[in-house]
């Protein structure tokens, strides 16, 4: 007989050591589904991993793709550190895109229509955010719920906007207008997708990082999240910090719709997210709620979603492999988080 | 005015409420049994998503549409038992684990039809499930062909509805349910395993959800798109909220949520096109928040909810 112990503290290189192991366990489990298809396990692996990381124009691409991924695996990080259970990163992120596509298609020099696009995005995604903090803070109201039915409403607000007032009449599809040229964020490396945006994803992850570690605001979301009946005690405004983690969260996954706007697509449309908002929370989970953790993290998602396309190309794999490797990742991950609380021991049968 | 009034509400747009609102029916019922015993599943979404593919899978193979059904009903047990053992087994938290059973099950559910079917210009379809008129009733003006003559799917979840109340109220299993998403530890002490019944309750959800998905592929669309479910899972969610984790309410809501959605599309069809039909689909969510708001302070949720259960634990 097995049971679960709880282990009194965790070695450090276990940070280190389950995502990797999470993510082993999941490209096995996944290998069933490329065997099922009818082609090499390693083959496609391989080609999954050339087309993502193997040369300079590939890891462009991915680390385009994974900018998103890393705002939104830092709001769901956030939150999570102040047990605010903050599930509508998606429809954070699409106000954010909507808000900044918004604010973009207004004239103004290049660097202000940036800026004003960046603050707009953040604000809207801080906004949606704000309502499931109130609500649970005002009203009790369950925050995982709130905060996820609220993805379903801000969809419809934004198909409502682009199949209506704000389709554009040039092409006639339902999507935006594109933004100004002078607000299309700089391309840094020429020849690539390159853009202004994700060097921005990559500072904010230390820079959530230093706020979450060494400020006064960080340390009061760790110890609203870790006991929060001991915040109250030490004079600690539970309710305020909520809030407050609730803004950053949202402007945080708000940015990552600016980021698709200003960088991408230059318009906003109803597929602007695959998901994006989802795979923030696997992103956090995979990173253990570290800032830092969240970079490779994405990046490693990233690199599935461009690979599988490219492995679906060679072998005939289909690309979806990358929607089931997501998920498996994330329950994998919860999976080897149990060894950090508990132990496997086995008890009884000895005689 | 009056004529339009005339061509919304016929025995067509009765009949409409009750087809859209059967999968919701099926969904809402499921999900709200698996958090009555305290357990929420996120899942949904997902696990519909997976049952209308492998229903439909198994029926466009075998040719027959209870097949189907029954592979979309397997499924969803499986799934369920699938979050039943993440969440209730190991404890994991709930709310993350639902959402990796989603973008587990929808990113299979992907994978494995273009898999079976590869990339057609046109999906293939099937010969979906047809009206089954009931005799005498049928013949009722009005309701008889509005309610009776549905799809054998459509009495299935007319009946689900008061068995589910049954099952829930009136037998020793559904006081298990009930206790062990209020108060699992006294449960365990009037010796009902909280385990085995959590388990139980999230497996009868899954095989909900699987009805769910079944009717969406093999009744309404007759076919698999990726679009099949768009959301639906969230209505559910959202309607076990709006009806109080009440079987009886949740039916109601689920009857009111496809009125809107019905009239909705009437309104697009008729050309009264001054409200976005957005508007419409974004109530049912706008409501539940709301209404999640005023209810709190009566507080009706169960109340394990979203806690998990270990004994050694205090």
């Amino acid at each position: 007989m097995f049971r679960l112990e709880v282990r009194p503290s965790t070695p450090a290189w276990f940070n280190l050591a389950l995502p990797l192991l999470a993510i082993a366990a999941t490209l096995v489990l996944c290998s069933g589904l490329i065997a099922l298809a009818g082609a090499g396990v390693f083959e496609s692996y391989g080609v999954m991993f050339t087309a993502s990381l193997g040369d300079s124009y590939a890891i462009t691409e991915t680390l385009v793709r994974a900018a998103p991924m890393i705002f939104t695996g830092l709001a769901v990080a956030v939150a999570f550190r102040a047990k605010f259970w903050n599930i509508g990163a998606e429809g954070q992120l699409l106000a954010g895109a909507v808000a900044s596509c918004f604010v973009g298609a207004i004239p103004m020099p290049g660097p202000l229509a940036m800026l004003s696009m960046a603050i707009a995005g953040a604000a809207a995604g801080a906004a949606v955010a704000l309502v499931p903090a109130t609500l649970r803070v005002k009203f009790k109201v369950d925050d995982v719920v709130s905060s996820l039915l609220l993805n379903s409403v801000i969809y419809y607000a934004l198909m409502a906007l682009i199949e209506g007032p704000w389709k554009d009449s040039f092409s006639g599809y339902p999507i935006s207008p594109p933004i100004e040229d002078s607000a299309n964020f700089p391309v840094l490396i020429e020849g690539t997708r390159l853009h202004l945006g994700v060097i921005v994803a990559l500072i904010a992850a230390p820079l959530i990082w230093f706020l979450i570690v060494r400020t006064t605001l960080g340390f009061r979301i760790r110890v609203t999240g870790e006991n929060p009946e001991a915040a109250r005690y030490g004079g600690i405004h539970v309710e305020r910090v909520l809030i407050s983690t609730a803004l950053l969260s949202g402007a945080l996954a708000g940015l990552a719709g600016v980021g698709e706007v200003g960088g991408v697509h230059f318009q906003v449309m109803s597929d602007i997210s695959p998901g994006y908002g989802y795979s923030g929370i696997v992103v956090a989970m995979l990173a253990r709620l570290n800032p830092l953790g969240v970079v490779p993290a994405a990046v490693f998602l990233a690199a599935v979603m461009t690979g599988a396309e490219a492995m679906s190309r060679a072998t005939g794999v289909p690309a979806f492999l990358s929607d089931v490797i997501q998920g498996t990742a994330l329950l994998a991950m919860l999976v080897a988080l149990l060894f950090t609380a508990y132990r496997i021991r086995r008890v009884g049968a000895v005689p | 005015m009056s004529a339009v009034f005339e061509q919304i509400f016929q025995v067509g747009f009765l009949a409409a409420i009750i087809r859209i609102a059967t999968p919701l029916a099926f969904a809402t019922l499921g999900e709200m049994f698996s958090e009555r015993a305290g357990v929420l599943n996120l899942g949904i979404e997902g696990i519909m998503l997976l049952c209308a593919m492998t229903g439909f899978t198994a029926a466009s193979f075998s040719g027959s549409l209870w097949l189907g059904v029954l592979a979309a009903v397997l499924t969803g047990m499986l799934m369920g038992a699938l979050h039943a053992l993440f969440t209730v087994a190991l404890g994991l938290s709930q709310h993350v684990c639902g959402i990796g059973v989603t973008l587990f099950s929808s990113g299979l559910a992907y994978f494995l039809y273009r898999l079976i079917f590869g990339q057609q210009s046109v999906p293939p379809s099937i010969k979906g499930f047809q009206t089954l008129p009931i005799p005498v009733l049928s013949d009722i003006p009005v309701l008889g062909p509005a309610v009776f003559n549905q799809f054998a799917l459509v009495y299935m979840a007319i009946l689900a509805i008061p068995l589910a109340a049954f099952v829930l109220y009136r037998t020793p299993w559904g006081l298990s349910v009930r206790m062990v998403g209020e108060n699992p530890r006294a449960a365990d002490s009037a010796g009902v395993s909280v385990i085995a019944t959590r388990f139980q309750a999230v497996i009868l959800g899954g095989a909900l959800m699987g009805l769910a998905g079944a009717f969406l592929s093999m009744a309404q669309f007759n076919a698999f798109t990726f679009g099949v479910v768009s959301g639906r899972g969230w209505v559910a969610i959202a309607l076990v909220v709006f009806g109080r984790w009440d079987p009886w309410r949740s039916a109601g809501a689920a009857l009111l949520f496809a009125f809107v959605d019905a009239l909705q599309l009437r309104m697009q069809a008729s050309g009264l096109g001054h409200i976005p039909y957005e508007a419409f689909l974004m109530l049912p969510f706008i409501f539940t928040i709301v209404a999640m708001a005023v209810m709190s302070r009566n507080a009706v949720a169960p109340s394990a909810l979203l806690k998990p259960f270990r004994r050694e634990e205090r």
